[in-house]
Parts: structure tokens; C-alpha cells; sequence
């Protein structure tokens, strides 16, 4: 398991391509991308995204566990970034590798309904018009229920 | 103990951390009791149903006892991913 959370920019492709060569029993690896989606008014200048430097790392980390005990899973990676983005950047990303591609899909699913909810990040938007604190959605609170 | 304030409550207090003395034997004792101290903690803590809580890095509520805690943080609904 290997959990990072970075200002700097990752590399997708990079990151999935080693993540998918490190385990020969592996059949099957899911990645998820989350990018800086603009505005629909498309004056998004900039995402900053503050976290809990220290629990940010235990919850992610303890999702993680829990999928890995929750489903058969040979290696989970979440990368999540903080600090000032801008618009197609990439936020984070989570891979799930597994023997069979549906541990890997579920597992996938379950850290990003469980990051979006559970992991310390708050995200806030900076437009003309200034900055907004993004408030979380109902959905997301309601999408944990499934599991 | 350290009590830590993320994104608008943190705002609103104007720290992002503060050393508090207190005797408070939960968290919402704590709430209680800063917001008695000074307006601005009364305005970030108005509205509990918008806020969460973690104790020593884990979330927990209101109710959480704070019993030997070295750390508090409040902060609103989590928005990662």
C-alpha cells in the first residue's frame, strides 16, 4: 500500500505503469482520476485545497486497510495533492490492483466514496467573484450507505 | 491541549491553532465553553450541524469525551477527491 499526499504534481501515467508491473499475481488494475473541473460559468481561476497534515495520512491510510480487508486486493495507491490547483489539474488518484477485475472496480469505488467524505481535504474555489469554501454534497454523505 | 481549525471555521476563529486551558470534559463542553470566551468562536460554532470534530486525529462527536486528548480540531464536512 503506498499513500502520498504532496503539493506537487504527479504523473498519471508513470504512477499506473509502475503500479500495475509491481505484483506478478496481479490480473487486473482500476485507476481513478479526479481533475480540477471549472466552473459552469467557466471562471474557475484556481482550486486551493487545504487538509489536517497528519490525520489526513491515518484516514487515508485506514480506508485503505479496510478495503484491503474488505475485498481481495493486491496492492492499493492513493495519491491526493493539496495547495493551489488550476483548472484540468489533477487532484488525486486512487489504483486497485487485484487477481480479478471485480475486487479491484468495488475497491476503487469504495476509497473515493470513503476520501470524499471521511478524509480531512476541504476544497475552496477561487473565481472573479473571490473565494468559496465548496460545501459537501448530501450524495456524498449518502453514497457511503451502499457499503 | 491544542485545539486546531480548518478552511471557514478556521476563518472565522482567525487562528489556524491555539494552546486552550480548559477543564472541558467533552467536546461539546469545549464548544460551550469557547463560545462563551469570545463572539467569534460563538459565530464559527453556531450552526454544530455544520461542523465535524476529530480528537487526537480521529473522527469523532460532540458527545466524545476528552479525557486525556492532546488535540481537538473542528473543521466543516470534508470535501477531498
Amino acid at each position: 500500500m503506498r499513500i502520498v499526499v504532496q503539493d506537487a504534481p504527479f504523473d498519471l501515467g508513470e504512477e499506473a505503469g509502475r503500479f500495475a508491473q509491481a505484483d506478478a499475481g496481479v490480473g487486473a488494475v482500476v485507476t481513478f482520476t479526479g481533475i480540477v473541473r471549472n466552473t459552469a460559468a467557466g471562471d474557475l481561476k484556481a482550486m486551493e485545497i487545504e487538509h489536517y497534515p497528519g490525520m489526513t495520512e491515518a484516514a487515508l491510510t485506514e480506508i485503505a486497510e479496510r478495503a484491503q480487508t474488505r475485498w481481495s486486493l493486491s496492492d492499493v495507491l492513493v495519491i491526493h495533492r493539496h495547495g493551489h490547483l488550476t483548472p484540468g489539474e489533477m487532484i488525486m488518484m486512487v489504483a486497485t490492483a487485484a487477481p480479478h477485475r471485480a475486487d479491484a472496480f468495488a475497491a476503487a469505488e469504495y476509497l473515493m466514496d470513503y476520501l470524499k467524505s471521511r478524509a480531512p481535504f476541504w476544497k475552496r474555489e477561487i473565481t472573479a467573484d473571490g473565494a468559496a469554501w465548496v460545501d459537501a454534497k448530501d450524495e456524498d454523505e449518502a453514497a457511503l450507505d451502499r457499503w | 491541549m491544542q485545539v486546531l481549525y480548518f478552511a471557514w471555521v478556521r476563518e472565522r476563529i482567525g487562528v489556524p491553532r491555539e494552546e486552550v486551558e480548559t477543564s472541558a470534559a467533552t467536546v461539546a463542553d469545549l464548544v460551550e465553553e469557547l463560545s462563551a470566551r469570545e463572539e467569534r468562536y460563538a459565530v464559527a460554532f453556531a450552526d454544530r450541524a455544520a461542523l465535524r470534530v476529530a480528537v487526537d486525529q480521529t473522527l469523532t462527536d460532540f458527545d466524545a469525551s476528552l479525557d486525556g486528548a492532546r488535540e481537538v480540531a473542528f473543521f466543516p464536512p470534508m470535501t477531498g477527491g
